[in-house]
């Protein structure tokens, strides 16, 4: 892993912890944007953490710009030395996958997809190697997922799933962006699947929704009354799939403000969960029962 | 007091000067697009500078204010009416109760801001008047204005009637427009013969250009740099991880269309970037109209400072102007 550092004009230093997506990147990303909060550098207006990188908006009438490149690289090493556990929280979020509603949005858009013929999930499953959707789906739900970047738009969470490299499920994202993605929806690009936190364009590859809202500028529904965003990086998510029947009733739990999602507290290891994967996410997915 | 909405034009919204803080969440600064001209209008009507005001793009709204109103139209070139008599832009107004102010068709640039003495009075959210039309957050019921709105108006302060920015402090783009842009961010991953035309090569603003981003037409497809790409990019050689987005930089998607990111920008995603536009000329970049010939000129970090303190001395010499 080498880290790479660039301006983004005059007001931002991009970090690139490494090129390629993986949890040591994520890590490494992650204790260097906490080492910089509580190093409170002079002029530091924004700190922004992705997936295996992170950008820092500065104010330059502050600080010059090669005075925080370097601040921020002698933090570099201070936080290779810390050890890679985080306190964080195990969430279960119900998808009804191929529903109706991303079944008619995708249908609307097939002249922007790979294989017009086939629905995004029958692609997905195809590129995987995967028997049939059944397969794909069982995947995708099967072992939990590590939301390394909250974004792009609000509060909408990337996630990266927890197995080996290997088992990952990897997709192209459409040819050309969709102008319109069901809110809710729970789409896929490259190795990361995201839920679509509100309405609005999108090029990933969509496979259900979800009932659960994760985002609220009103704050009306009860878990978002402290904030109107969800997921904060490090949430790690379990996918339970649902019939219709039930999605329908989990949305008449919202409206009615009785719907209350499955949260557990947890530490998360990065070591221990290296060792052994499969016994780790089993142990972590036991906190949700 | 209040300003009845007769008609909305095409997009208007309110803008203060943003909501930061919150772009680690997906959430984008916003504000006024062009953050000078919001100032001015702003020290013309003697509020704070960063009070709300209205920004409309390319149609003027139609408005009926309802009590004695100063006001003040900044940014593009739009003829002012108010009951169909013609008023000079960048000056103080006073409008009377009944009375209403309108727009003729657009003669240069892009967006308007009007300010009303008072500023428009819509509840903070997360610390920001501005409105995110695609979190239904902030400015009026988080949605631009539409016809039979009543925007409310905050008490005013003193302030002179009559006063103007003088001609030479507007700052406007030059025709082609020049963006100096700072090479970075995946900068590398364009072939040294792309750099070249990148910088060499007249652009057009495409249609699709809004407070979210500026896509830009008729310039050579840039060539990549080959490579494996990295796990979990996707396989389009413009492809990357998905990373941040700083406002102000240029992803080429497919390396066809650069895409400038402006306040409403999405925080990030997985296209490469080839820099980022200096924060001294992003107020330019929202006063260009679809089609405008736009060429992206090149800049090192001690210019982009040096631009920066150009922009702060005009401010300076705005408000010397107008105490």
């Amino acid at each position: 892993m080498t880290t790479r550092y660039s301006f983004g004009g005059d007001e931002h230093l991009f970090v690139e912890c490494d090129e390629a997506m993986s949890l040591d990147a994520f890590f490494k990303s992650l204790s260097m944007t906490n080492a910089i909060r509580d190093a409170a550098i002079k002029g530091v207006t924004e700190i922004c953490p992705a997936n295996a990188s992170f950008q820092i908006k500065f104010d330059p009438d502050l600080i010059k710009p090669n005075d925080i490149l370097k601040e921020v690289q002698g933090i570099e090493s201070a936080a290779a030395k810390t050890e890679p556990v985080i306190k964080t929280r195990i969430i279960e979020i119900p998808v009804f996958y191929q529903d109706p509603w991303t079944h008619e949005t995708l249908m609307r858009f097939r002249e922007r997809h790979q294989d017009p013929t086939a629905t995004d999930l029958e692609y997905a499953a195809r590129v995987n190697g995967l028997a049939d959707v059944d397969a794909f789906i069982k995947a995708h739900s099967g072992s939990p997922w590590f939301v390394s970047m909250v974004g792009f738009v609000a509060g909408l969470p990337f996630m990266y799933q927890m197995v080996e490299r290997a088992k990952q499920l990897q997709v192209p994202k459409y040819l050309r962006p969709r102008t319109d993605t069901p809110k809710l929806t729970i789409g896929h690009g490259g190795c990361f699947s995201c839920i679509y936190s509100v309405r609005g364009a999108g090029g990933y590859q969509m496979f259900g929704i979800t009932p659960m809202p994760i985002f609220d500028p009103e704050q009306s529904i009860s878990y978002l009354r402290d904030f109107m965003v969800f997921f904060r990086p490090g949430d790690i998510v379990k996918f339970k799939p649902i019939k219709h029947d039930a999605y329908d009733h989990a949305l008449g739990e919202v409206a009615s403000g009785r719907f209350a999602p499955v949260i557990r507290d947890v530490t998360f290891d990065f070591r221990d969960f290296q060792k052994d994967m499969t016994g780790y996410n089993a142990k972590l997915q036991g906190a949700l029962a | 007091m209040t300003i009845k909405v007769l008609h909305p034009g095409l997009s208007t919204t309110v803008q203060d000067l943003g909501r930061p803080g919150y772009f680690h969440l997906g959430i984008p600064v916003g504000g006024a697009m062009d953050r000078l001209a919001l100032r001015a209008a702003n020290m013309l009507v003697g509020n704070d500078e960063g009070a709300a005001c209205l920004e409309a793009v390319f149609i003027g709204p139609q408005l009926e204010f309802t009590a004695p109103a100063r006001i003040a139209v900044t940014g593009a070139e739009m003829p002012i009416k108010i009951d169909g008599v013609e008023q000079p832009g960048w000056t103080a107004l006073e409008v009377k109760a009944g009375q209403v102010l309108s727009f003729d068709y657009l003669k240069s640039g892009a967006r308007i801001i009007i300010a009303v003495a008072g500023g428009i009075d819509v509840p903070l959210a997360l610390g920001s008047r501005s409105t995110y039309p695609i979190g239904a957050l902030g400015g009026f019921k988080g949605r631009a204005i539409a016809a039979g709105d009543e925007l409310p108006v905050g008490a005013a302060a003193s302030g002179k009637a009559g006063a103007s920015v003088p001609e030479a402090l507007r700052r406007k783009p030059a025709h082609p427009a020049e963006l100096r842009v700072l090479p970075g961010l995946y900068w590398h991953r364009i072939l040294p013969e792309s750099q070249q035309s990148f910088f060499a090569d007249q652009w057009k603003v495409a249609p699709e250009a809004d407070r979210m981003g500026y896509r830009f037409r008729g310039g050579q497809a840039l060539k990549f740099v080959e490579r494996e790409q990295p796990f979990g990019a996707g396989s389009d050689p413009s492809n990357i991880v998905d990373s941040c987005y700083p406002y102000g930089s240029i992803q080429v998607p497919g390396g066809k269309e650069p895409i400038i990111l402006h306040r409403d920008a999405v925080s990030g995603g997985g296209y490469f970037m080839v820099g980022t536009v200096i924060s001294a000329d992003m107020d330019l970049i929202g006063q260009l109209q679809p089609n405008m010939p736009t060429r992206f000129v090149e800049i090192d970090m001690d210019g982009a400072l040096a631009a920066r303190a150009d922009r702060k001395a005009l401010l300076q010499k705005i408000r010397a102007v107008l105490a």
